[in-house]
């Protein structure tokens, strides 16, 4: 039943540090080439060496721009956006097959491929644009939280999280347990703030955004600058004469 | 959003074939027989061939039967019921009225309220959709209904309500329009709610790729949206006024097939702007709307 679990045992996310991150992109390469190698339908590229290349990814990487109040220089904040297995998803509650539920063990968000007819209303109701359709499949895809990894005893230990958490070459990509607040990633997220995103729309997003650090204001330490400011702010000799000589010609001062 | 061919007909055509079955079941008209018949055969090739041409957008038709499933939480799988469940019910209320001369009427009755179901059922799988604030509000379900029960009382030919009927859902669909066009900045979901970014203006710097994808195409269609002035104008004129005019003159049935035929079309193009005109908030994080 496409109803939401009341409560899960666990809630399996991630925590992305947005002070950290370096837009490098390793995350989306990594997550494309598991999931498409991997569990379930593969994600698709069409046109990928045409005019217009379109394809299939779990995981993106935004850059945004943002313009101090205070003035001073922008700062570009590189912004990772998953799924972000919401408590309350509204992905799943409108589900007319079934096939997208929240698990009640870990509260992660899967679709039954088999069970998807494509209807593509799942995308429509998640806010954060976490859901696509494959254009070759025709099935909804959206992130596993890598279900084939964190659980798989196949591989060694340290591969047992998401790829995207696992190939993330800054560290900015952080998996764990958020329910339980002795975890690694909750004292990350009590120490630095974690975010919800859209926290207005209601969804109780698990996985949680780590703001950027403000940047460092470095007051003037040179005790010789002082002595170096420009002395002069109107040009002499030669040049002052040209200037002058500039502005006398017609249209020449304003 | 996108404007899909498939849903626009789907959610016009059966809107107004449940509310042509829905006066039919309430016996306006109660005619038996062959006429009986005929005005049972255009509500069912309306509201069964929207149906149908609803599952033309699907990636895998074939598994549509499994969409009855989660009636518990999905308005999707509401509709699927209610939609079925009406043209069964409405099934047998037509066998009596055209073989058997006979006015089966609590049969009747409860097509009636079936069919109102269903159009309800249709609205809130898009005013549920809190993702699209411009869809998100009781305005829509009662527009959905109030348009129904004006075709259905225009196709039924009952002539005296169906003015009054056109001119309550031009009403309504006029008032939808003048709250949805500041919805989404009422909604409060803004790039900077959208990103936790604080401390100043956020701006779109770089898109996730070069290309386009599929959240670009599917909800944030702007293309759609440039000619939404005289699209309303038009909407307004064919949809509601002019078969207000043509119900007015005296009653011949090419003035009222041609009344039905301009609010189809005038219909048609405010379903197309209901979509085309819907900023989905996933677009902020393009810098777009």
């Amino acid at each position: 039943m496409t109803d939401l679990p009341t409560t899960t045992t666990r809630k399996l996310g991630l925590v992305i540090d947005l002070d950290t991150c370096v837009g490098c992109h390793a995350c989306v390469i990594s997550c494309k080439g598991w999931n498409t190698e991997n569990y379930g339908a593969p994600l698709s590229d069409t046109d990928a060496y045409g005019a217009d290349p379109s394809g299939t990814f779990l995981n993106r990487v935004h850059s945004y721009e943002v313009q101090p109040d205070t003035g001073g220089a922008a700062q570009l904040v590189h912004f990772p956006k998953s799924c972000l297995h919401c408590e309350n998803a509204p992905c799943v509650t409108v589900c007319p097959t079934g096939a997208s539920y929240k698990r009640v063990e870990d509260g992660i968000v899967l679709v039954n491929e088999s069970d998807c007819i494509g209807c593509g209303l799942c995308a429509w109701a998640c806010p954060y644009g976490a859901r696509e359709m494959d254009a070759v499949e025709k099935v909804m895809k959206k992130c596993t939280l890598c279900v084939d990894r964190i659980y798989n005893e196949n591989l060694s230990h340290e591969d047992r999280e998401p790829a995207c958490v696992r190939t993330c070459p800054a560290g900015a990509r952080h998996f764990g347990d958020l329910a339980d607040s002795s975890s690694k990633v909750s004292q990350l997220v009590a120490e630095r703030g974690g975010i919800d995103l859209m926290p207005e729309q209601g969804t109780a997003p698990v996985n949680q955004y780590l703001p950027p650090r403000p940047r460092d204001q470095l007051d003037q330490i040179d005790v010789l600058a002082p002595y170096l400011e420009p002395v002069a702010d109107a040009p002499r000799g030669f040049l002052g004469w040209l200037d002058r000589a500039l502005d006398a010609l017609p249209g020449g001062k304003e | 959003m996108h404007p899909a061919p498939s849903i626009i007909l789907f959610t016009t055509l059966s809107g107004l074939g449940f509310g042509l079955l829905a006066f039919l079941g309430l016996g306006m008209p109660g005619s038996t027989g062959w006429v009986a018949f005929a005005f049972f055969a255009i509500g069912y090739a309306l509201a069964g061939g929207g149906l149908i041409a609803s599952t033309f957008h699907l990636g895998h038709p074939e598994r549509a039967l499994k969409a009855f499933t989660q009636w518990r939480s999905s308005w999707l799988s509401r509709e699927a019921w209610t939609s079925t469940a009406t043209l069964a019910i409405m099934g047998l209320y037509a066998i009596g009225r055209v073989f058997f001369d006979a006015n089966w009427q609590p049969l009747g009755w409860l097509g009636a309220a079936l069919a109102a179901l269903t159009v309800y059922s249709t609205a809130m799988i898009y005013t549920s959709i809190k993702a699209v604030p411009r869809w998100h509000t009781p305005l829509t379900p009662l527009h959905f209904l109030t348009l129904a029960a004006a075709g259905g009382a225009l196709l039924a030919g009952q002539v005296t309500i169906a003015a009054p009927l056109l001119a309550a859902a031009a009403a309504v669909q006029v008032l939808l329009w003048m709250q949805s066009d500041g919805a989404l900045a009422r909604s409060g979901t803004t790039l900077a709610t959208a990103t936790g970014l604080t401390g100043g203006t956020v701006r779109a710097f770089e898109p996730p790729h070069t290309g386009t994808n599929y959240l670009l195409r599917e909800m944030v269609h702007v293309v759609g949206r440039k000619h939404s002035r005289r699209l309303r104008a038009l909407a307004l004129i064919l949809g509601y006024g002019l078969p207000i005019l043509l119900l007015l003159m005296p009653f011949t049935h090419w003035l009222g097939l041609l009344a039905v035929l301009t609010h189809i079309l005038g219909i048609l193009a405010a379903r197309w702007l209901f979509f085309a005109e819907a900023e989905h908030v996933v677009g902020l994080y393009y810098g777009k709307r």
